[in-house]
């Protein structure tokens, strides 16, 4: 377990030097989590300890996001001034987005095998 | 106890980093455990549930945020780590990757710019300002990488988190009652689009309708993430400068 976490630490850790050595947009995160992809694809078959691991990180993934949403607190003003368009563009655009992707990808995918769509009545 | 020995107890434990961090654990069972209790209703997200006590609390004792975050960056350090850690779910979807890849990676790029575009241009017409604007952009991606795109090209984490939260539950909650609207019944686009649209939050509540759906929203996020850290900077320096 320990060797697990510590795997991950080290991407991460590659990833924040890589980021800010090359002065990349990219957060270091997912360059660790590249860095990883591509070595779970070179070994093929990834030790259970490192998959126990990971699956313990992302089972509560969302508490991860509770510290930073509280900081809610303190863009009140911000939140207050521009409420119109913060509304808008989260309610249209992301509806848009699913809509517009879903019916790309439904068209693009090769055909649905039975019980991969969705039946009337269902 | 009168009211003077609480408030100095207070005073005394809100200094501890012990208390911040303790806050945050209550809340977020207090916020599982009504979402269980609901029958898993996305509308009763956990972490918002969470995220309003917390901010109640702050509120009611007069703590600055500075002073919880003391505490809370101990769960708040875990979002890197975690953020590596989606390579493993995403190698587990390589077979189904494999399978199609020019079409995922197209589909992909498409709802990654449609979800930045349309955000940043809907958002500009109604008068945002631009930190608002930058902020806003990186909004369907999951929150770390989001706060680490807004970061860098000039907008405010805080203001993301949230924005990236809501536009969670914004697709977990509305988005399959439009799919149905719409008329799009093939549940690994359904799911796919999700991912992209909503990530964690979406992924979540696809794994809940259909599981070829929650399989194809878990890869459209893991990628989405991808796309858009690996895009959207570059795209905003360019255009913006």
């Amino acid at each position: 377990m320990i060797a697990a976490f510590a795997l991950i630490l080290v991407c991460q850790l590659f990833g924040e030097v890589v980021s800010e050595l090359f002065d990349l947009p990219v957060p270091g995160p997912v360059i660790g989590l590249v860095l990883l992809f591509i070595g779970l694809l070179i070994k093929r078959k990834p030790p259970k300890v490192l998959t126990d691991a990971a699956d313990n990180l992302l089972i509560h993934f969302s508490l991860l996001f509770v510290p930073a949403g509280v900081g809610v607190v303190t863009q009140m003003d911000r939140l207050k001034g521009d409420w119109l368009p913060i509304t808008a563009a989260l309610v249209i655009s992301t509806l848009l987005t699913m809509v517009l992707t879903a019916f790309l990808m439904s068209k693009l995918l090769p055909k649905a095998k039975p019980g991969e769509r969705l039946e009337d009545g269902q | 106890m009168n009211e003077t020995d609480i408030t100095q107890l207070w005073v005394y434990l809100s200094a501890k980093p012990l208390t911040g961090l303790t806050i945050t654990l209550v809340a977020y069972a207090i916020g599982f455990w009504l979402y269980q209790k609901s029958d898993r209703n996305p509308i009763c997200n956990p972490v918002v549930i969470a995220i309003a006590l917390i901010a109640m609390l702050l509120k009611v004792t007069g703590t600055p945020y500075a002073t919880y975050f003391e505490g809370a960056q101990f769960v708040h350090f875990l979002l890197g780590p975690a953020t590596v850690a989606l390579a493993v779910p995403l190698f587990r979807q390589t077979e189904t990757l494999k399978r199609a890849l020019p079409v995922i990676a197209f589909g992909v790029l498409f709802g990654s710019l449609v979800a930045s575009a349309s955000t940043v241009i809907l958002a500009w017409a109604l008068g945002a300002s631009p930190e608002t604007l930058a902020s806003l952009a990186p909004k369907s991606v999951t929150t770390p990488v989001a706060m680490g795109i807004a970061e860098n090209i000039g907008g405010v984490p805080a203001l993301t988190a949230v924005c990236v939260i809501a536009t969670g539950i914004v697709g977990a909650t509305l988005g399959p009652m439009v799919m149905n609207m719409a008329r799009l019944k093939d549940w690994r686009a359904r799911g796919f689009a999700m991912g992209v649209a909503s990530h964690g939050i979406g992924t979540a509540r696809a794994f809940q309708v259909n599981e070829t759906a929650g399989a194809f929203s878990g890869l459209a996020m893991g990628l989405n993430t991808l796309a858009t850290a690996l895009t959207i900077p570059f795209l905003w320096h360019w255009i913006f400068g």
